[in-house]
Order: C-alpha cells, then sequence, then structure tokens
C-alpha cells in the first residue's frame, strides 16, 4: 500500500515537472523575441509566392511574417469583425476599398502589387485537348464535374464565371459547376481527380504542389475583367511601422520577381 | 424572405437519411459491443469513438482522396454507381455515417448492457432464439437509448459542417446544406439572411431534441422494468 502511494507521488512529481518545463519552454520562445511578428491575411492564389517572399524578408530582417490564406471576402469579412492582422493581400482591388470604406484599413496604403491570372487546368492523365481547345472541352461529356471558387466570395470566382459568360459556355455547364470554398479548394478538387476540370489560379498551376500534375490553358484576358489585387495596411494593427517596412518589401524588384516567378503579372 | 428553404428540405433529408440508416446499421454494432467477450473488443470500440474525436476534416479529406478516384477504393464506387462520392447527395450521406456513427451507437451500446440479464437468460431458456430475446425483450427494453441515438445521430447531421464544406462543392440542392449557406451568407456579409437561417435550423433543432426529450421522459416513466 505504502510502495503504491509513494509510486503516485513520484508520477506526480514528474508529471508536474513536465508541465512546469513544457509551459517555460513554449511560452519563453514567444517572450524572448524582439521583434514582433507580422500577422497577414492573404488571397489564396499568393500561397506560394507569399511564403516565399516572408522567407525572405525573414532571413534579411529577422521579422517573422505569418500567413492566413483564404478567399478575400472571406477573410475581409474576418477583418470586419476585429481578426488581428497587420496587412491584407486581396486578390482583387475591391475588398481592400471595402475595408478603407469602413474605417478598417488606411486608404493611402493601398497599393497594386499584381495582377492574377485565371486558367483551365485539367489532370496529367486526362484525354481532353486543352492546349488547342481551350475551354471548349468542357462540352465534352466526360467532363462532369468543373471546379471553380465560389464567386459570391472569392474573386477568381467571379473571374471565372465572367470568362463562361463572355464565350457563351456558361449556360450549357452551369448545372456542372462545384464551388471550392476558395481557389485553393477548387484546385485541389481537380487535382484530387474529383472534378475533371477547374479554373484555378495560374499561381497554383506552377507552384511545386501541382506543377507536373496537369495541363493547363490560360484564359484569354479579353475573356475576364483583369484581376488586379491590392494590399493595406490595416487600422488595427499594432505594427503599423514594421508592417509599413514589409510593404515597402513587397514593392521591391526582388518581390515583383517571385510574383512573376509564380505565375502574376505586374502592374505597369 | 431570405431563408434557401431548399438547403433546408436538403439537410433535414440528408438527416433523416442518416439517422435511419444508422438506427439499422448500429443495432448490430451495438448488440455486439454491449454482449461481445472478445479480448479485443476495446478496438472496435476505440474505432466506434474515433469521429467523436477526430475532426471532420481527416474525415472529409478521406472521402477526396481516399475515396476519390484516384484510389482502388475510388474507382470501384465509380464503376458501381457512374460517379465519385464527392460532391453527391450519397457522398454526404457516406460521410455523414461515417461522422455520427458513436452518436448512434453509443446510446444504443449502453442501453443494450443496462438490461437486466436475468430476463435474457429466462428469454433463453423458454426457448427463444437470440434472435427472438433482442427484438422481444432487449429492444422493448432498451427504447429510450434507441430514441436518444436516434435523435442525436438526427442532430448532429442536421449540424454538420466540416465534412459538407470539404467534399459538397456547394451545389445547390445537392449538397448545399443549411450549414453551408448560412456560411456563405456570412462570409457574403450578408448578415440579415444568415441570421434568419441561423435562427430558423436554432428553433427547429430545438423543437426537434425537446420533443424527443418529452417522449423520451414518458418512456422513462412507463417502462415496465427500471
Amino acid at each position: 500500500m505504502k510502495r503504491i502511494a509513494e509510486d503516485m507521488r513520484s508520477f506526480s512529481c514528474t508529471l508536474l515537472a513536465a508541465c512546469i518545463f513544457l509551459s517555460a519552454t513554449c511560452g519563453g520562445a514567444q517572450e524572448n523575441k524582439i521583434a514582433p511578428d507580422l500577422f497577414v491575411a492573404a488571397a489564396a492564389d499568393l500561397s506560394a509566392a507569399m511564403k516565399e517572399i516572408g522567407d525572405g524578408y525573414e532571413k534579411k530582417t529577422g521579422v517573422k511574417v505569418k500567413f492566413s490564406f483564404g478567399a478575400s471576402g472571406a477573410l475581409t469579412q474576418q477583418i470586419q469583425n476585429g481578426a488581428p492582422f497587420d496587412l491584407f493581400f486581396s486578390a482583387d482591388m475591391d475588398y481592400p476599398r471595402q475595408l478603407i470604406a469602413a474605417s478598417a484599413a488606411d486608404g493611402t496604403s493601398l497599393y497594386q502589387y499584381a495582377v492574377g491570372r485565371l486558367v483551365l487546368w485539367v489532370p496529367a492523365d486526362s484525354p481532353l485537348d486543352i492546349e488547342h481547345q481551350g475551354m471548349q472541352v468542357l462540352l465534352d461529356a466526360s467532363v462532369k464535374k468543373i471546379a471553380i471558387a465560389n464567386p459570391q466570395h472569392a474573386p477568381y470566382g467571379r473571374a471565372a464565371v465572367a470568362a463562361l459568360k463572355h464565350t457563351g459556355l456558361y449556360d450549357r455547364v452551369a448545372d456542372r459547376l462545384v464551388l471550392g470554398e476558395n481557389i485553393s479548394q477548387a484546385s485541389q478538387f481537380v487535382e484530387s481527380g474529383n472534378a475533371q476540370a477547374g479554373f484555378v489560379a495560374l499561381a497554383h498551376a506552377v507552384a511545386p504542389g501541382m506543377r507536373g500534375k496537369g495541363k493547363y490553358s490560360e484564359v484569354s484576358e479579353k475573356d475576364y475583367p483583369p484581376l488586379a489585387q491590392g494590399v493595406v495596411l490595416l487600422s488595427r494593427s499594432q505594427h503599423k511601422r514594421e508592417a509599413a517596412q514589409f510593404l515597402e518589401y513587397v514593392k521591391t524588384k526582388e518581390s515583383a520577381e517571385l510574383f512573376r516567378k509564380y505565375g502574376f503579372t505586374l502592374p505597369q | 424572405m431570405a431563408i434557401d428553404w431548399q438547403a433546408f428540405c436538403l439537410t433535414l433529408q440528408l438527416a433523416i437519411t442518416v439517422s435511419a440508416i444508422l438506427l439499422v446499421l448500429g443495432l448490430p454494432i451495438a448488440h455486439w459491443i454491449a454482449f461481445s467477450h472478445r479480448r479485443w473488443k476495446f478496438l472496435i470500440e476505440a474505432v466506434v469513438a474515433l469521429p467523436i474525436v477526430l475532426p471532420p476534416t481527416v474525415l472529409g479529406f478521406y472521402v477526396l482522396v481516399a475515396l476519390g478516384p484516384r484510389s482502388p477504393l475510388g474507382r470501384w464506387w465509380i464503376s458501381l454507381t457512374g460517379h465519385t462520392l464527392a460532391f453527391t447527395f450519397s457522398g454526404l450521406v457516406i460521410g455523414s455515417i461515417l461522422y455520427s456513427l458513436p452518436f448512434a451507437v453509443q446510446p444504443f451500446a449502453a442501453s443494450f448492457a443496462g438490461v437486466d440479464r436475468k430476463l435474457i437468460a429466462a428469454s433463453a431458456t423458454l426457448g427463444a432464439s437470440p434472435l427472438r430475446t433482442f427484438f422481444r425483450v432487449i429492444m422493448p427494453l432498451s427504447v429510450p437509448g434507441l430514441i436518444t441515438g436516434t435523435a442525436l445521430s438526427f442532430a448532429h447531421t442536421m449540424g454538420e459542417f466540416g465534412v459538407v464544406l470539404m467534399v459538397g462543392g456547394n451545389i445547390p440542392g445537392v449538397t448545399r446544406t443549411v450549414s453551408i449557406d448560412i456560411f456563405d451568407r456570412v462570409q457574403a456579409s450578408d448578415y440579415a439572411a444568415a441570421n434568419q437561417t441561423a435562427l430558423l435550423l436554432l428553433a427547429f433543432c430545438f423543437a426537434v431534441l425537446a420533443v424527443v426529450y418529452s417522449v423520451n421522459r414518458r418512456a422513462w416513466v412507463v417502462g415496465p422494468i427500471k
């Protein structure tokens, strides 16, 4: 009996020590930093490009940039309801303007950093001749589902619908559209083979995760309004100076090269 | 009115289908869990309870990838039905059955295990087959547990969100459930419509649960032995 009690006591002591050790190491890691972390909300098409830009910036300045990716509409929603982000990279110019109008963002900071490009993507083993036929392949009987981003809150979804309408295909394929929460989910629907074709960002088609897994054809720029993408500094930011410095870095040639590498066009 | 009745009816249809299938499917599983003496029973119990712990994203991921057209299982399903599990109502049904399984099986098994063993033995000595004993003795004495399990799986499916978001594809009338509809409206800043739909769902689910529990209370009171 006594033996068991002793065992229990030493066990609880070990447990307690482990807890103290864990909380000390985990808590300490955050407190000992001099430079604050930046929290950045970014449109889902930026996932590959922004990670690289963030890594480069951290190497240069020691400031860690943490990203939350999502549909621009969804992120706007979160920011309006007090999400603690410092900067917002949208996939259009309207959502940043909405935030400025609602005094959630600083109007003077609005900057167009890139222009997104829309492509139609099919898996590599697809029999569809997308290189020559482009969007016409969607009329093929083997295309049962076409993935797009939700046009209600994702600019790429709106661009896809505009392109389908402009080419007169919309009514003929509308019942086969499946909506991803954002452009990343739309690419994942078609990449996993569950949809046979999908409208994705060129940024995704050339990103390491999807490169080589499929074929794509760029949707003509005449078919949809340009996906001019803007960034704003957010009013709630606690680190406005650091955020503005990061924004300056985004405007440098170095970052511009990365945007270009990941399938964006740069504004003139 | 901004309420999407199509989404509401679809969700209701999904919840009724899933809880009905789980009532049938859950009985033998619960019976086995309640009465088996196998040494590895705990493994099955752990598997049944898994969906309580696992995030819906795990289940959604598996439905998309492990049961998708790139996997043998997914190809078999496509050759059988002609379409993928993702983006279909049957896909949502299968996902929801897995996701709500413990909410049906655990109350079932608990109430089976609570039945007085002497009554089961008496039934057997009177010459009733195990199946007859199950339907004439165990089931009638477990009605409250059966009601609770079915109500919980129904409610859980009504409120399901993560799996549907991951594998549904948001198709009106096929996979756009009320929870997705509310999510979309909030994302699009349409708070008024989101509010109406959310209130409707809240009132409906409260009413269903209140009715079920009031019926269940009576079952407890009227129940012959307890």
